[in-house]
């Protein structure tokens, strides 16, 4: 008799868990940063078409296999075949990746929340150096928003080969993190989360792959949501309804950005126009309030003409500004969230409560993502009788949350961002690709596509598409190998691996290379998931073997 | 820095001074006439007759010259006794201790008043003894720990009352599938025996075993 399952209370609540995983930090800060890139809304094309080719049939196919097995990722694959095991198992293994790095982020959140309560905001003026005549040095080369990010929230070191110590009040905020997320696990809650990754130059590859990661496919969270369905949930509707969702929401989240960036523009570009006209009436002795934007080009050249030997000395210190130069730079990531947005919120009215605003829709999305990431790790866990008979739920989450917990003080030290970097840009970009391949050839080639269709058939009582059948026998196969290959190339030629690092004496940021034992650790990260599979099915190869071996041949 | 500050015509102890009115008051600006140069004048001596040894200074003292559009202007206190211009420490201690009577006089700020050459204090950030983010971390950071405790408790409580529960038609299958019915927090209806929905006609436990 087989052992009762939790179920979702209606279809409402896991689809909305599924959104909520789908929807993460990824479509506000990744996203818009891409349509930019590649050519604004013309995106769309390439990021709509991998949607419908990719992201919907990957999906669905998660989906439907959590549902049809009942199990989380590992009993999922174990059961579509033993020798695929290690399937579930390098799932966990990347989950468990990002949910040690991922909610470094919402406790970065939480510090920019509990100080938005203050007036004027504390990234929106420059502290003041030890004499008191002036601010401080690195502050007035960058700006007061980058110095708050990296001295006063990251206390960031020179290199990631300087550790430094560990930040206590970034340690509490992670701390409290990592509370959130174990209180919202304790109730069960659903979550989803995302991660985006790195480019590549071509924007379709890029579009592929933000929808890929985009929809959290390869970590097992959707497994485990689905494994908790009624077995005559239509799954279908549910996959196509969470996708669309999840593509409108990055769409909206682009309008907004876009606006933000505008504003940001607009307003940098009016006050280094301020900037000049203040220099040249300065060194003019001009009338107070006689220069001013429109007629600032016509003074200038009859300054140049007038004044030449005076003119020429000050002409370095002008600056030439466009509104052009200020809309093109983009950023994403970290950089965009808590760099470019505090620098628009903190010139806007009522900037405490935009950026009260700000901060809890960013934490909403994190823990929202968290919670997904710790549903793939927990689900297997809990699903496993050796487990889950020695320690209730409570223990086993609460174990959970307080090793990834512990691990991620890590990111809490000096040059605990640079270590952020490479878990994001690396400890998930490939073994998720391989990850969701061999799903997709497992599924379609050893357990059968005719006996998964009549599996869905006999649990939804709905026939299968041909659509969906012909991308997960063929497009999205190949898509993903293209996808895996062109990653692989891009990794291989571009020799050794480099980073931005802060430096403080000059207010910007510098390229280095990683250190030997940095390379050995992205190393690390990428082997120890993908390597599962082959381990687990080369292991599960010799037990058997072994079994055969002692267990004589009934005659 | 201008380049003006390379042109001192009366030596180091003169300083430039530079006003930006229209910035400051917009429409209420007033013009720079020789009237407001008097004022200024006598703010000046005023500050210095604050200095000790200076009581004397004169508004004649005080010189003024060079005044531009922009508004700027350079001055500088002379000492006609000894025919010669006051040291620029003095001046500058005695402005620096009276810049706020000065630019009050002409409604403006250090922005708006500036003496080159002078730095201005800026004012210290409000520091409060306790951080404001500790204060609310500390908030939210209890909240939290207690909604974990209840939560904990809540669910060993209702785990305890499950295993104390009726045991006769319990067998230790179904006692399983009830702590895992709670385990969740997602209620697992058809199986929750506990609400005494068993179909007789269905399953009774001597018709577990297919009687012979």
């Amino acid at each position: 008799m087989e052992k009762a399952r939790p179920l979702w209370a209606n279809p409402l609540q896991f689809v909305f868990a599924c959104i909520s995983y789908a929807v993460g930090l990824g479509n506000v800060w990744r996203f818009p940063y891409l349509c930019q890139m590649y050519g604004g809304g013309s995106f769309l094309v390439p990021y709509i078409i991998m949607l419908v080719v990719e992201g919907m049939p990957l999906l669905y196919l998660e989906l439907a296999v959590g549902q049809r097995m009942r199990q989380g990722s590992i009993g999922a694959w174990r059961t579509i075949s033993p020798y695929l095991g290690g399937v579930g198992l390098a799932s966990v293994v990347v989950s468990f990746f990002l949910s040690t790095y991922y909610n470094i982020i919402n406790a970065w959140a939480f510090w920019y929340l509990f100080h938005s309560f203050q007036d004027p905001l504390p990234w929106s003026v420059c502290p003041l150096n030890s004499n008191r005549t002036g601010y401080d040095e690195e502050c007035e080369k960058a700006s007061s928003t980058q110095y708050f990010w990296y001295r006063k929230t990251l206390n960031i070191s020179p290199s990631i080969q300087d550790s430094g110590g560990v930040q206590w009040e970034q340690g509490l905020c992670l701390l409290l993190a990592w509370l959130v997320v174990y209180l919202c696990i304790l109730r069960g809650t659903e979550s989803t989360g995302k991660l985006e990754q790195l480019a590549n130059p071509k924007a379709w590859i890029n579009a592929a792959t933000q929808i890929f990661f985009s929809l959290g496919l390869g970590f097992g969270s959707l497994i485990a949501f689905a494994s908790y369905n009624q077995p005559s949930t239509d799954c279908q509707k549910h996959a196509i309804i969470v996708s669309l969702i999840n593509s409108s929401t990055s769409i909206f989240a682009s309008v907004v950005t876009f606006s933000i960036y505008g504003f940001k523009a607009t307003f940098n570009y009016e006050s280094c126009l301020n900037k000049v006209i203040l220099l040249l009436t300065n060194s003019f002795d001009l009338e107070d309030g006689f220069l001013t934007a429109s007629n600032l080009e016509q003074v200038k050249g009859y300054l140049a003409s007038a004044f030449p030997g005076k003119y020429s000395e000050v002409l370095p210190q002008i600056r030439n500004c466009s509104l052009e130069s200020e809309l093109a730079t983009a950023v994403q990531g970290t950089g965009l969230s808590f760099i470019v947005y505090t620098e628009a919120i903190k010139n806007m009215a009522a900037s405490q409560l935009w950026s009260v605003l700000y901060f809890f829709m960013l934490l909403m999305l994190g823990i929202g993502s968290m919670l997904g990431n710790t549903a793939a790790i927990l689900t297997p866990l809990t699903d496993s009788k050796v487990i889950s008979s020695h320690l209730p739920k409570e223990a086993i989450s609460g174990l959970v949350c307080l090793v990834n917990c512990v691990i991620g003080l890590v990111f809490t030290m000096e040059a605990g961002n640079y270590w952020f970097d490479i878990f994001n840009d690396y400890a998930a970009t490939l073994p998720l690709l391989l990850i969701v391949l061999v799903e997709i050839v497992a599924v379609c080639y050893v357990f059968g596509l005719r006996r998964f269709e009549s599996d869905l058939k006999a649990m939804t009582g709905r026939t299968l598409n041909w659509y969906w059948k012909a991308m997960w026998a063929g497009v999205s196969p190949l898509l993903i190998i293209s996808l895996f290959v062109f990653y692989l190339s891009d990794y291989i030629l571009t020799g050794t691996l480099q980073y931005q690092a802060w430096d403080a004496s000059q207010g910007q940021l510098v390229t280095k290379d990683y250190p030997l034992y940095a390379l050995a650790i992205i190393g690390l990260l990428v082997a120890s998931s993908t390597m599962c599979i082959p381990l687990v099915a080369l292991g599960t190869f010799i037990v058997r073997c072994l079994k055969r071996g002692d267990t004589p041949p009934v005659a | 820095m201008s380049l003006k500050e390379n042109f001192k015509p009366y030596g180091e102890n003169a300083f430039k001074v530079r006003l930006s009115i229209r910035t400051a008051l917009g429409d209420n600006a007033y013009a720079w006439d020789t009237n407001e140069e008097y004022l200024f004048k006598a703010m000046v001596a005023f500050s210095m007759r604050k200095v000790p040894n200076r009581e004397t200074t004169e508004i004649s003292h005080v010189l003024v010259c060079n005044v531009t559009q922009r508004v700027s202007f350079w001055f500088v206190v002379t000492d006609p006794l000894k025919n010669h211009t006051l040291p620029a420490v003095e001046v500058q201690t005695a402005i620096r201790m009276n810049r706020n009577r000065i630019n009050g006089a002409f409604f403006l700020n250090d922005q708006t008043l500036e003496f080159l050459k002078i730095p201005s204090t800026l004012a210290p950030p409000t520091d409060p003894s306790v951080p404001i983010w500790i204060i609310i971390f500390g908030v939210i950071f209890c909240i939290v720990i207690v909604a974990v405790m209840l939560l904990i408790l809540s669910g060993i409580r209702q785990r305890r009352r499950m295993s104390k529960g009726p045991t006769e038609v319990d067998d230790s299958e179904d006692k399983c599938e009830n702590t895992i019915t709670i385990e969740n927090g997602i209620p697992c209806d058809p199986l929750d025996t506990k609400g005494g929905h068993i179909n007789d006609a269905f399953m009774t436990e001597d018709e577990r075993l297919t009687p012979l």
